[in-house]
């Protein structure tokens, strides 16, 4: 390490102006230094190495393993897991590890979609909020207050009812109901943000606020919003698991693993196991992943424990 | 024997995947009623030591060698649950920052009686009283109802003292100052530091002042440890070190003073290069890479603290300075040792902009809904005064003053209240349109370039954004422009892809320059630029501003508390007090002529390196502490501290008039010294204003 260990030890010339900065290493991006502290997470490398799999599973899985999901099969019904069946079959006689894939897909497709639109939106919404301040600050954030005060998992519940359970209804019921959590945190930051000198400087050479806030409240809130939006892609999941297991999300044949887990449980005295546990761990593994990735993303995302 | 003393002392901080020896051997002693001044860069090892005594070093640091003798028993060989009765109970220590070292929800009087209950076993009642003993002891005003209040309730300087309290309730045998007036202003510095040396001497203790400032430690220290990457290299008594320094490292610290440029125009000599890792310290003499004297010996082998008397010693083959009764030595000569270039002063030409009757009031409402109106913090009452083309106008003024507001009102960060600011011949303040045109002419260099650039942005688009904004050119012509200008701030254009926390503190203040530049402005205001860095890096970036100057006629608003920099840059100098401007001329006038009695004080509060002049010039200074904006005093502002107040001052508000022809104004009504008679006839003085002291 060439350059200085410490800010503090780090005072310099005009020939230390060439030593001391021509004789560092190339500089290298914020990407491949965030890089390096994340990769130093060494349980958050697990959780990003299960998770490829995963995604990998899920989507090539069907072209290798050509199983029955969904239709009826009734000289196989609720077989435990054998020849030709490694996951068993469900109470229609459908292959659990096809639904697996199936499920998983579905989980996945909403839960990621649902959480970048509930990101994209608390963030554009909380940078504008917290920037601008005054009276616009405080209407939108008496509207976030209102929204936080009805229990989500009512707002779910409700607008599931009235507009259906198809899979892309419930990204938009869950990335339209999501946001509010994040949105506080990136105001929070933007407060914090809009009075540093960077931004006076901005402002002082003529830059306004829509461009400020594209160009320094955004980029310097992109740990939190790139932290949220992986847990946000968890509680999606989860929220979506919740719904279906409730019976008000996705449902059988196109269920996704909250589904699946629903109509395990109905089993769950007769012993076949099967039919819960794979959707259950499924559930909780992918769940985990993303937490675990979230907690090292905001480590990765702190400039100070980037080493220089 | 001596009460302390460190015996090669080596200190090392485990890093993830290195060590750093912040301390290689420090031997250092100190006596009862002695104040031992330890100083150099920041990151030489001042603190470090500190902290190997208290043992109370950063994670993964280690005292690894070495004694520390305190009364003759070693501190390293004790227990922690032994070493935690010497800290407070032996040594006291006072930090930096006396916010961040109080606890905000505890009252001062619990602090320091829970101190002095820890180490004594005495019963509530009894601690507290020793609390309100030891404030009054401190000077604390009313120190009965100041010890139940809450540190956020006290000012800076109180609650400094607050911390010196808790520090002394044990009545230790030694105290540890680490940069204790850092944070303060000049004027509560003084009184800090003659607190600490009465202190001294009245309650029989030995100090040790850690310090960066030459001028702190002249006139308060008996000896002196210079130190240098985690050594000391030399050390002496105070007089013999400001007389004769014989290590290079020293010389050049005293050549970096602005004060040895001022007089005579000359540049200021700046030290090259950056301190060693100390990951891996060279085998040489650690001074050699950056020394102007070093030669092949220096970088083989390694030095060790000598010299021809006991009393003053320093690890240097080939020191400075006059040597008396030296054979072994060849002196070395000192015709490179300080700059003899003298800058071309620039051409100071018409009036560039003018300020009249400026006023900034920001104001206190009151209720979460309607907030209402209930008074207004005057930060900025009614000043006017001129910039004219090519000039630099120095503003100094204790924190609060108002100089910081000043520039933000100039550069367009802050709205006026009332008043004008005219450049060329429209008024920035009544005109939007004219505004956002002055916006490219006019430039802020903010005193943390850190602070002021985006951390995920790097350097090249740092300096091209104001370009992008302000759509100058094309592309290739903002790179051009770019290019050009990190040349001329003297950084390679290499380091134009690296993120501003890739620079160390000087390199930063380069490139905030180098970005006030871009759109070759006419006026920069320079808000603090150099008081973040150290002297020796202060030099490089005070040099690069008068060259820049010369080579662009630009005008400068330089805003600092440092007199002696503001003197060295500065043409003219504005002095502040409160929102007001109480006095405004000449440089050297101002300077050594001075009107106003507030520019007397701050001129005989400013420690001056020089053991003679600090010793000489005891009892002066300004007492008490800045008021409140909220409610400024009436008629003069500055009579709640003056010594000359009379009943008048209450009354009337003083104008600025004219002393000399040279265009030297103060507001007083007693002033200084009486305007001469050519002034006086077209003065509008009043007559009965007239009568001065002495």
């Amino acid at each position: 390490m060439t350059t200085p260990i410490d800010e503090e030890l780090a005072p310099a010339g005009p020939t230390a102006v060439e030593l001391g900065l021509e004789a560092a290493e190339k500089p290298r991006s914020m990407l491949r230094r965030g890089w390096e502290v994340f990769s130093e997470n060494k349980l958050a490398l697990v959780a990003l190495v299960f998770l490829i799999l995963f995604v990998l599973t899920a989507y090539l899985g069907p072209f290798v393993y050509h199983g029955n999901a969904t239709q009826s099969d009734m000289e196989a019904v609720t077989l435990p897991p054998g020849a030709g069946h490694p996951l068993g079959t469900d109470e229609n006689g459908a292959d659990v590890l096809a639904q697996l894939f199936h499920g998983a897909q579905l989980s996945l497709n909403v839960g990621v979609l649902g959480g970048v639109i509930s990101a994209v939106i608390g963030t554009l919404y909380g940078a504008i909020a917290g920037y601008f301040g005054g009276w616009l600050d405080a209407l939108m954030m008496r509207i976030v207050d209102a929204l936080y005060s009805i229990p989500l998992i009512f707002l779910l519940i409700y607008m599931g009812m009235i507009w259906g359970h198809s899979a892309t209804l419930m990204i938009w019921v869950i990335g339209l109901t999501g946001w509010i959590g994040i949105t506080r945190l990136i105001r929070g930051d933007a407060m914090v943000i809009k009075v540093r000198d960077y931004v006076a400087a901005a402002r002082m050479m003529g830059g306004g606020g829509p461009y400020i806030i594209r160009k320094h409240i955004l980029p310097n809130t992109i740990g939190t919003t790139v932290v949220n939006t992986t847990f946000s892609i968890a509680s999606s999941i989860f929220y979506l698991s919740t719904l279906s297991f409730i019976g008000l999300g996705l449902e059988s044949p196109h269920a996704d693993l909250g589904g699946m887990l629903n109509d395990g449980t109905q089993f769950v005295n007769q012993g076949y196991w099967w039919m819960i546990y794979p959707a259950a761990i499924a559930i909780i593994l992918v769940i985990l992943a993303f937490n675990v990735i979230g907690d090292a993303l905001r480590d990765a995302f702190e400039t100070r424990l980037q080493k220089r | 024997m001596s009460l302390l003393e460190l015996k090669g002392v080596r200190t090392d901080i485990r890093l993830k995947k290195s060590t750093v020896h912040a301390l290689d051997g420090v031997s250092l002693s100190v006596d009862i009623g002695q104040t031992l001044g330890i100083v150099g860069e920041s990151g030489c090892g001042k603190t470090m030591t500190a902290m190997s005594v208290m043992q109370l070093l950063p994670n993964g640091g280690e005292v690894v060698g070495g004694e520390v003798l305190l009364d003759g028993r070693d501190l390293l060989k004790l227990s922690e649950r032994e070493m935690a009765k010497v800290r407070g109970n032996d040594i006291g220590m006072i930090f930096q920052d006396p916010m961040t070292s109080l606890n905000p929800t505890m009252t001062i009087g619990r602090q320091i009686s829970e101190s002095v209950r820890i180490h004594r076993g005495i019963g509530k009642k009894e601690a507290h009283e020793r609390a309100i003993e030891v404030l009054s002891l401190v000077g604390m005003p009313s120190p009965q109802r100041r010890a139940v209040d809450y540190p956020h309730q006290l000012s800076g300087g109180m609650r400094q003292r607050a911390m010196i309290a808790m520090a002394l309730a044990n009545e230790p045998k030694l105290l540890i100052a680490d940069e204790p007036t850092t944070a303060l202003d000049v004027t509560v510095q003084k009184q800090i530091l003659e607190l600490i040396d009465g202190l001294k001497d009245r309650l029989g203790m030995a100090v040790i002042l850690v310090t960066h400032d030459l001028g702190v430690i002249a006139g308060r220290a008996d000896k002196i440890a210079v130190m240098y990457a985690g050594r000391v290299v030399e050390t002496t008594s105070t007089e013999a070190l400001y007389a004769n320094p014989r290590h290079p490292y020293t010389e050049a610290l005293f050549d970096s003073l602005p004060e040895r440029g001022a007089e005579s125009g000359t540049k200021l000599y700046s030290i090259p290069g950056l301190p060693p890792d100390l990951t891996k310290p060279p085998a040489g003499c650690r001074f050699a890479a950056r020394c102007r004297y070093a030669q092949d010996t220096c970088r083989e082998q390694d030095p060790h603290l000598s010299g021809e008397t006991e009393a003053h010693q320093y690890a240097c083959f080939f020191p400075v300075g006059a040597v008396e009764k030296s054979a072994k030595a060849v002196p070395v000569t000192l015709t490179e040792a300080t700059s003899n270039e003298v800058i071309p002063r620039t051409q100071i030409g018409a009036p560039l902009l003018t300020v009249t009757n400026l006023v900034k009031e920001y104001p206190i409402t009151s209720g979460a809904v309607l907030r209402r109106k209930i008074g207004a913090v005057s930060a900025v009452a009614d000043i006017s005064f001129t910039i004219y083309e090519g000039e630099t106008l120095g503003l100094v003024g204790e924190s609060g003053c108002g100089k910081t507001t000043v520039g933000k009102l100039l550069v367009g960060l802050e709205d006026a209240t009332s008043g004008a600011i005219t450049y060329g011949d429209r008024n920035l303040v009544a005109d939007r349109h004219a505004r956002s045109g002055a916006r490219k002419q006019i430039q802020l260099m903010f005193q943390d370039s850190y602070a002021a650039m985006d951390p995920r942005m790097r350097v090249r688009s740092v300096l091209r954004e104001p370009l992008d904004i302000q759509k100058v050119g094309d592309k290739a012509s903002r790179d051009k422009r770019i290019g050009e200008l990190f040349d001329q701030v003297g950084l390679p254009r290499t380091s134009l892809e690296r993120y501003p926390h890739e620079f160390s503190g000087g390199q930063r203040q380069r490139v905030g320059l180098a970005r006030a530049l871009t759109l070759a402005p006419k006026l920069v205001v320079a808000d603090e630029p150099v008081s973040a860095l150290d002297v020796s890096i202060q030099s490089q970036v005070l040099n690069l501003m008068k060259d820049l100057q010369v080579e662009f006629g630009l005008s400068y608003l330089f805003i600092s508390h440092d007199l002696s920099v503001v003197r060295y840059l500065s043409d003219r100098i504005g002095v502040m007090y409160l929102g007001k401007l109480v006095e405004i001329g000449p440089a050297d006038s101002v300077y050594s002529n001075p009107v106003h009695h507030y520019t007397r004080g701050l001129l005989d509060t400013i420690p001056v390196a020089d053991p003679e002049v600090e010793k000489a010039k005891e009892d002066k200074g300004i007492a008490g502490e800045l008021p409140s904006a909220i409610d400024p005093p009436s008629g003069c502002r500055f009579r709640t501290r003056c010594p000359a107040a009379q009943s008048l001052c209450a009354e009337q508000e003083p104008p600025l008039v004219e002393y000399g022809t040279n265009g030297h104004l103060a507001a007083c009504h007693f002033p200084l010294r009486l305007f001469d008679a050519a002034a006086k006839a077209n003065s509008t003085k009043p007559e009965d204003a007239a009568p001065a002291t002495a």
